[in-house]
């Protein structure tokens, strides 16, 4: 056999004799990173002592928890496609990372943590601070690693950063013994660029492009479905050429959402739950699906024995394993879409399916006067999360970046904003994380510090992370946050309201004066009570040179429609609840 | 199509899963949680080499639908280190276990009968002990428990079986003509 590992030179050649935890910063800078989100303790204090001799070329954000530490790496990645890395210790610190890392694990983000480990002599005996934390995340990383020697740093961080970026992306974590960062070495940087049991991108098949064109061409009522693997491949450019040649109508996942301006004529909205109206029902009229980097996830297809029968199904994706996990596919592209989505965009007609967009405008008329105008233009008095985000969108015409956290407010986020360029919008999407908006919305800032960040959050939401204010202040990241406070665990409220016959079971909450908690943190803050303040309100927060806190009162029982109830089908999607 | 829409009585049988992979530590477990987490019990689990230099083998008996086995196999092949994974119905492999037997010496020699059931058995003694004598046969499950149920009314002090071990029908290892396409095969096995 040949070597496992297939590694290149990197500019150092000379080898230097240095200990661990200075191989540790000086792998990070060979693999080009220069921001560190972290907490320090105890069995990784050898990495942030070597930290202080590096600081010319890796900056180290203090985070107030380790949680806010992976969410802001998380930020980072998702606005720069960027490997993001987090710093923590062992025991505790190690498992406040987790939440984060099972979110960047079902949403493809790829991270590298590194976590402090006992000395290695100490490794089971339940030393102090001493978890199995390579156990634990076993389930939730891509690939980890327990380093003993220190002479396995190099190599292992090599490997580390080309699964995290490579392929599907995911997060790695690597656990290092205490003893590793302190012994010396001869070290010496070589970049990885192949593991033989690994497969990141499978080469596109020319026949399987060749017989999804055949289908498409053939396709009376195709239908575009785009997820976050046209982000993840940055295949933007690469996509739009091929729905616009194909003229066929698109629409996407949440965190496919950014992947196509939402005001082109071919977007056509939001996929599933709480995606549009029109977007849902013609999954089960149309008579070709063409699934591009999206793997099926039940918020998207409801009832998977509903779930467009009559359809046959063209499914472009990275991940061999995603290939007939929920729906069977007719023809499997499998591969980098960079690299398929050109092949098929060369081998379609092009068309115009004019007549088959117009059944959706027509939908979308119904969704735009059941719902839509009532979100956007409310007549009642209480203020709604939609009218926030037609102001927002009128203010900054798409322009910025924004952040979410998880729950109503996320969904309305994405359903109106009028998302405009390439990794603009950073959620929590797969594992639907609470308290990932304030920290991610750093870590945004952080990576992209050049454009304007807005965060949308919930009550509930922010109280999860609500210390990372105190990281914020710190840096002084100008990100712009925007409370939409209706004092209640929103979303379960609502469906308390719709399947659980309005009994409801803990989603009050009764939240602290936010502003001078804002305050408090040095950060400037207004809140908005009443309509007429809005549009001012929001413009001086955007004008506002630092961070700063918006935050607006919002109706009680303002909810998410339209709906495709849990178990239901995509043909069900309710317009209106009756109360 | 929904795969659901497919009968949703599809037979459950047993299927023997190879998986190729680097032998580093935490591997196993990074293999049985897949199994863990979608509720499928694993019937047998072997750790081997296999016929190619550097490469382990792990050898697992699960009993579902080809299609959960499908999913399965996917997500095992998906890990970074393994190289393939494959599974196949008792049919396609060549597969057997090893039981081992211990009895009390004395049955042994207080008749003949335990001798004709070693013999009709094909079954073999490994260790004779003054107090216990070890048994060895190699076989299918119902073989080598058919044994086991007649060495009984000797008194068995101790009995264990392994995991499954298969080969599979065709004339070389799967893995290498995978590794031969993707150029990660040297001459050493080829020229076997």
């Amino acid at each position: 056999m040949k070597d496992q590992i297939e590694t290149i030179e990197t500019k150092t050649r000379k080898k230097i004799r240095t200990t661990g935890a200075d191989a540790v910063m000086r792998s990070l800078i060979h693999e080009g990173v220069e921001i560190i989100f972290g907490y320090p303790g105890g069995a990784i204090m050898p990495v942030y002592d070597a930290l202080m001799d590096h600081s010319d070329k890796i900056k180290h954000i203090l985070t107030r928890h380790e949680q806010g530490a992976i969410h802001a790496a998380q930020g980072y990645a998702r606005v720069t496609g960027k490997v993001g890395v987090v710093m923590a210790t062992s025991g505790p610190g190690a498992t406040n990372l987790i939440t984060g890392i099972a979110d960047a694990m079902v949403d493809s983000t790829p991270i590298v943590c590194i976590t402090g480990q006992v000395t290695a002599p100490l490794l089971g005996t339940d030393a102090f601070q001493e978890t199995d934390v390579i156990g634990i995340s076993m389930p939730v990383t891509k690939w980890n690693y327990l380093i003993t020697k220190p002479e396995e740093i190099p190599e292992i961080f090599a490997q580390a950063f080309f699964i995290a970026r490579s392929g599907r992306p995911g997060p790695v974590l690597i656990d290092i013994a205490k003893n590793a960062q302190f012994g010396e070495f001869d070290f010496e940087y070589r970049k990885c660029v192949k593991i033989r049991s690994y497969v990141p991108k499978p080469v596109v098949k020319p026949e399987k492009v060749r017989q999804a064109a055949e289908l498409i061409n053939k396709a009376k009522k195709p239908y575009i479905l785009f997820g976050q693997g046209v982000i993840l491949g940055n295949a933007e450019d690469e996509f739009r050429a091929f729905v616009e040649k194909s003229g066929i109508p698109a629409a996407w996942t949440i965190l496919g959402a950014c992947a196509l301006p939402k005001k082109h004529p071919l977007n056509m909205g939001m996929l599933g739950m709480h995606g549009n109206y029109a977007t849902n029902i013609k999954t089960n009229e149309c008579d070709l699906l063409i699934a591009v980097g999206m793997r099926f996830d039940d918020r998207v297809t409801g009832d998977l024995k509903r779930y467009a029968p009559q359809a046959k199904v063209i499914h472009l994706e990275i991940d061999r394993a995603e290939i007939n996990k929920n729906v069977k596919a007719d023809v499997a592209v499998l591969g980098d879409v960079k690299e398929s989505l050109p092949m098929l965009t060369k081998l379609i007609e092009k068309r115009d399916h004019s007549a088959w967009i117009k059944e959706f405008k027509e939908a979308e008329k119904i969704e735009y006067e059941k719902v839509i105008k009532n979100d956007l233009y409310p007549r009642k008095e209480g203020l709604t999360m939609g009218e926030v985000i037609r102001i927002l969108n009128e203010k900054t015409h798409g322009d910025v970046i924004v952040v979410t956290d998880v729950g109503q407010h996320q969904m309305i986020t994405s359903r109106y904003f009028e998302f405009r360029n390439k990794r603009s919008f950073v959620t929590s999407g797969g594992l639907g994380t609470m308290g990932f908006g304030l920290p991610a919305a750093h870590g945004a800032k952080i990576g992209a510090p050049d454009k304007e960040v807005v965060l949308i959050v919930g009550d509930g939401g922010l109280q999860m992370t609500i210390q990372e204010l105190g990281t914020i202040n710190q840096t002084q990241a100008a990100i712009k946050i925007i409370l939409m406070n209706n004092k209640d665990l929103g979303m379960v409220r609502q469906w308390q309201e719709m399947f659980f016959e309005k009994r409801y079971s803990e989603t009050y909450l009764l939240n602290p004066d936010f502003i001078k908690v804002a305050e408090g943190f040095g950060i400037k803050g207004k809140k908005v009570l009443h309509r007429p303040e809005l549009d001012t309100a929001i413009q001086e927060m955007l004008d506002y040179k630092g961070p700063y806190f918006l935050e607006v009162n919002i109706e009680k029982e303002d909810n998410v429609l339209p709906m495709v109830p849990a178990g239901a089908s995509v043909s069900e999607v309710v317009l209106e609840h009756k109360k | 199509m929904s795969l659901d829409n497919r009968k949703n009585g599809e037979r459950r049988q047993n299927y023997t899963i190879s998986a190729f992979s680097e032998n580093h530590i935490g591997l196993l477990n990074r293999i049985t949680i897949i199994f863990t987490r979608r509720h499928v019990n694993i019937e047998s689990l072997t750790v081997s080499a296999s016929a190619i230099k550097g490469i382990h083998k792990f050898t697992i008996v699960v009993n579902d639908t080809r299609e959960k086995v499908d999913k399965v196999v996917r997500q095992i092949e998906k890990l970074v280190e393994v190289l393939k994974a494959y599974y196949h119905t008792d049919d396609e492999v060549i597969y057997q276990e090893i039981a081992l037997y211990k009895i009390p010496t004395k049955a042994l020699i207080e008749g003949d009968d335990l001798e004709k059931t070693i013999r009709k058995h094909n079954a073999r003694i490994l260790e004779v002990r003054p107090e216990y004598t070890v048994i060895e046969k190699t076989g299918y499950k119902e073989d080598y428990m058919a044994l086991f149920e007649e060495l009984r009314k000797y008194g068995v002090l101790q009995f264990t079986s392994s995991g499954r071990v298969a080969v599979t029908r065709s004339s070389k290892e799967l893995l290498a003509t995978y590794l031969k396409e993707a150029g990660e095969l040297t001459a050493e096995y080829e020229n076997n």
